[in-house]
């Protein structure tokens, strides 16, 4: 494997999140295999590539998410605020506290609209004013003007760019760390998703945010760091296994790549 | 690795905790418990199945000989005997069931399937076999008393077996329908155009591609309901009755092993109490058996 | 008539123009279903005309008194349902009160990872052979094996509680709460399967919602996944409970056919069903209509029961 990776362009008390020698595996399938990565701190990191090259799965790695895929299995450290979250002491709950995460598909809770943002907020253990919290998330998420009138309705009864955007304002509204984001805008059309981009830029001003995206224009317009993530075939297996190309600016990936498959993904030339 | 203390996002409302697992907190307590309590509610459901085979095994399996299977069951008060009439009697009474509700409920599960669309007939029918699946099992036996044995609609007969396979029918009838309907609708609509597409008829498109394509799932229905009216008693014991001799014909009352438990369970004679026993072995036996080879029919559809 | 197909070529596909008898087939079997199926819905109107008419002497002779009184006296031709309307009511209810908690308990069992695959599929299979032992043999096992086990228990419930009228009779054998308990074990496959069916049904993205603002496991359960399953964890409890209002032989072995009111959970009781299948064979005269009445309240009872949940889970179904 012909991979080189990001040099120390991240100071190290800059490092927010850090992916040590990374390999996930399904049952006996390898999906994603020897990711060494430093997630910035307040920053917007993209993880493209082709499908099928694990970006996804280590999005879910990030915050655990994995542990709910029977099978799934995680070698090497994942390292967040100086702990490797695979220790058998930490608790995944707790890793989801601070690591937010919101979903391809919008998946509001069937409760109302103030009991979807209420809810994760209450189980976090919010001392505060609540309807305060609930205006400030929805506004936060762009959301409050369609929503403000209607929080006693259900959250299913937003249209699905809104339910989306309802569940950024619920991933806020906890107050995470950092916030994964796996292809947030693939159901949306358009419109839905300039609005959740330009949530994207208020929200990196607070919070660490980490998203995989199909869309290479989005990377570019989002995204402060990109992770080009590529699958290759293994020797004697069936299946492709991913690997991390490389992780850099966003500028950089997209203009002056260290790798030529970077540049042939890139100018569009396969995936 | 270093470990910068950096200022995070939190404004100081949430209370922020180490990653590690505390098995203190309140909510991993409840976790625990939630467990534990779904884990002793687990072991009291599968407990009483456990219990009923075991004491059917032991009770029953004692008794197991041939003399169980060709010999009548004694008078009162006398030690022996055999079940055979029983055993005979509910072969005879549930194959004459699906003798009628086969036939019926897979022509009526055809017509819902390929020929009604969502007309509302067919919304009526299946309302009403839905309906007819929850009726009572006693229900139906009160129904075919007042229509067939009080009426002695059988060549003046009253009680018969024949009256007691229409019961069993009666409660087979909504689970072969429902399988057929729901059976045939899992058939790739692909495979009617292509036999449409080489010019067959209605007919032999239905009869010699729909429905052996969906033949696992409707045999598999068909297995259960047989299963389920094979051990059915309510509907019996005042259609069929019971008799202490040889099946005599359709149209005579006829023994069979789930009235021969009930009636046998409540008399006061050990011997006729162990032959409860014994018939039930051999009932649970066929009817778990049947319920697994149904279970495995429906195992090699979905491979 | 001329052929659609080419004058020539076609000669050798002699069935090209479908015979006359080809077409009857098709509609012949057509209506042939048609008639199979309404079999279904004229089954239906025979058993409630069947019954009705059966009743009709005891309703014009007894009318709602029936529902109310507990006369059962085949010697002066007076008939009253209610011992057996109670019993029917009380013993379904209270089944399920124990049956609900312990069936959804058990699909969250089996339907969440607390166990490996192998433990959930074993108790999963158990609990649906369970559904397959007949009532008849629930009731042997419920006679000979379950009454004598749970006497004591019975015997301690009625020192401590003795007080109350609903535990004011010593046990002494067949009675409402052992009939309670075989119903028990009777619908618990049915509100198990119901339960583990409406929890497989909630997506994975709700589940991965709760999950990822930082909920446990049981957190996620009971906010988030249970609710979402509600509409038809409900239907399944009203199925269930038309289940045990007409299960007929497992009661009647085990609940002692008493003719005489009493409130008391520990004496012998009554339901319709046991009544219909202690007394059918034996009646005659007006005994037969007044048997008939009872068994259509049975069955308006468990008609309504039905009908309910099917709306419960065609209204209550949320939009996932």
């Amino acid at each position: 494997m012909t991979s080189t990776f990001a040099q120390p362009l991240i100071a190290a008390n800059d490092v927010c999140m850090s992916l040590q020698n990374v390999t996930i595996s399904y049952g006996n399938f390898e999906a994603v295999r020897h990711v060494f990565m430093d997630i910035p701190h307040g920053k917007v990191s993209a993880f493209i590539g082709p499908s099928g090259c694990g970006k996804s799965t280590v999005l879910r790695a990030l915050n655990r998410m994995n542990d709910l895929i029977p099978g799934c299995h995680l070698k090497g450290r994942v390292v967040f605020d100086g702990e490797d979250l695979y220790q058998p002491k930490v608790d995944p709950v707790e890793v989801r506290r601070r690591i937010g995460m919101v979903f391809q598909k919008p998946n509001p809770f069937p409760k109302t609209i103030y009991e979807n943002i209420a809810f994760g907020a209450r189980i976090n253990g919010y001392r505060g004013d609540m309807d305060e919290l609930v205006e400030r998330s929805l506004r936060k998420a762009a959301v409050w003007d369609e929503c403000k009138d209607k929080l006693q309705e259900s959250g299913l009864a937003l249209s699905g760019g809104q339910q989306q955007r309802l569940c950024i304002a619920r991933a806020i509204a906890t107050e995470p760390e950092v916030i994964l984001m796996d292809e947030p805008c693939s159901a949306l059309d358009p419109i839905s998703t300039l609005k959740i981009e330009e949530t994207m830029h208020e929200l990196k001003r607070h919070y660490t945010i980490v998203i995989v995206t199909h869309n290479m224009q989005q990377a570019v317009r989002v995204a402060d760091m990109t992770a080009f993530f590529n699958a290759e075939a293994v020797d004697g297996g069936t299946g492709k296994v991913g690997y991390l190309v490389e992780f850099s600016e966003t500028e950089k990936i997209f203009n002056a790549p260290a790798q030529q498959v970077t540049q042939d993904y890139v100018s569009g030339r396969f995936g | 690795m270093t470990r910068t203390p950096r200022a995070t996002a939190s404004t100081g409302l949430y209370e922020r905790r180490p990653l590690h697992f505390n098995p203190a907190l309140r909510r991993n307590r409840f976790n625990r418990l939630g467990t534990a309590v779904a884990g002793v509610f687990a072991a009291i459901a599968v407990l009483p199945l456990v219990l009923v085979l075991l004491y059917v095994l032991i009770q029953g399996g004692r008794l197991l000989s041939l003399r169980l299977f060709t010999e009548l069951p004694p008078a009162p008060g006398f030690d022996g005997g055999g079940i055979g009439n029983a055993l005979l009697g509910t072969v005879i009474v549930t194959l004459l069931a699906s003798l009628i509700a086969i036939p019926v409920g897979v022509g009526g599960g055809i017509y819902l399937s390929e020929f009604s669309g969502r007309s509302r007939f067919a919304q009526m029918v299946r309302f009403a076999n839905d309906v007819l699946a929850g009726v009572p099992s006693i229900i139906s036996g009160v129904f075919v008393y007042g229509l067939i044995v009080a009426t002695r609609l059988f060549f003046g007969q009253s009680y018969s077996a024949l009256a007691g396979g229409v019961a069993l029918a009666v409660l087979m009838l909504p689970t072969v329908i429902k399988t057929t309907d729901e059976g045939l609708k899992l058939v790739p609509n692909e495979l009617r155009l292509g036999a449409y597409g080489v010019g067959a008829s209605r007919f032999v498109t239905i009869t010699r591609v729909v429905v052996p394509a969906a033949l696992t799932p409707i045999s598999t229905g068909v297995v259960l309901a047989l299963a389920r009216a094979a051990g059915e008693t309510a509907p019996l014991i005042f259609t069929a009755l019971f008799s202490a001799f040889w099946p005599d014909g359709i149209f005579n009352p006829i023994a069979t092993m789930s009235v021969l438990i009930f009636n046998f369970a409540t008399m006061p004679y050990p011997a006729q109490n162990e032959l409860a026993w014994a018939a039930s072995f051999v009932l649970v036996v066929m009817i778990l058996a049947a319920n697994l080879l149904a279970r495995w029919l429906s195992r090699i559809s979905r491979a | 008539m001329t052929s659609p197909y080419g004058p020539t070529g076609s000669d050798l596909f002699t069935l090209r123009r479908r015979p006359a008898a080809e077409k009857f087939l098709d509609v012949a079997f057509h209506q042939l279903t048609l008639a199979l199926a309404a079999v279904v819905a004229v089954l239906l109107l025979g058993i409630v005309l069947t019954v009705f008419s059966g009743a009709r002497e005891a309703i014009a002779t007894f009318g709602l008194r029936f529902l109310t009184t507990s006369a059962w006296d085949p010697v002066k031709g007076e008939y009253g349902a209610f011992v057996a309307i109670y019993g029917t009511l009380i013993t379904s209810l209270l089944s399920l009160l124990i049956a609900v908690p312990l069936g959804v308990g058990t699909a969250i069992f089996i339907t969440e990872d607390l166990m490996p695959p192998i433990v959930r599929n074993v108790v999963g299979l158990m609990v649906e052979l369970l559904a397959a032992i007949p009532s008849v043999v629930l009731g042997l096992w419920a006679i000979f094996v379950m009454e004598p086990a749970i006497r004591p228990a019975l015997d301690l419930l009625h020192r401590l509680l003795g007080w109350s009228p609903f535990f004011a009779s010593v046990p002494q054998g067949p009675g409402i709460a052992p009939a309670i308990l075989i119903l028990v074990v009777m619908v618990l496959p049915i509100i198990t399967a119901i339960s583990r069916d409406a929890l497989h049904q909630v997506p994975i993205e709700l589940r991965q919602g709760a999950y990822g603002v930082g909920t446990t496991r049981w957190g996620a359960i009971f906010s988030v996944i249970l609710p979402a399953a509600i509409s038809s964890i409900t239907g399944g409890v009203m199925l269930a409970l038309g289940r045990a209002m007409g299960e007929t032989m497992a009661v009647t072995m085990i609940i002692g056919n008493a003719l005489n009111f009493n409130l008391s959970l520990l004496a012998p009781g009554n339901t319709i069903a046991s009544m219909l299948a202690n007394q059918f064979g034996e009646a005659d005269g007006i005994q037969v209509s007044a048997l008939m009445y009872a068994a259509l309240i049975l069955m308006l009872l468990t008609f309504a029961v039905n009908v309910l949940a099917q709306w419960v889970v065609r209204r209550l179904s949320l939009k996932y």
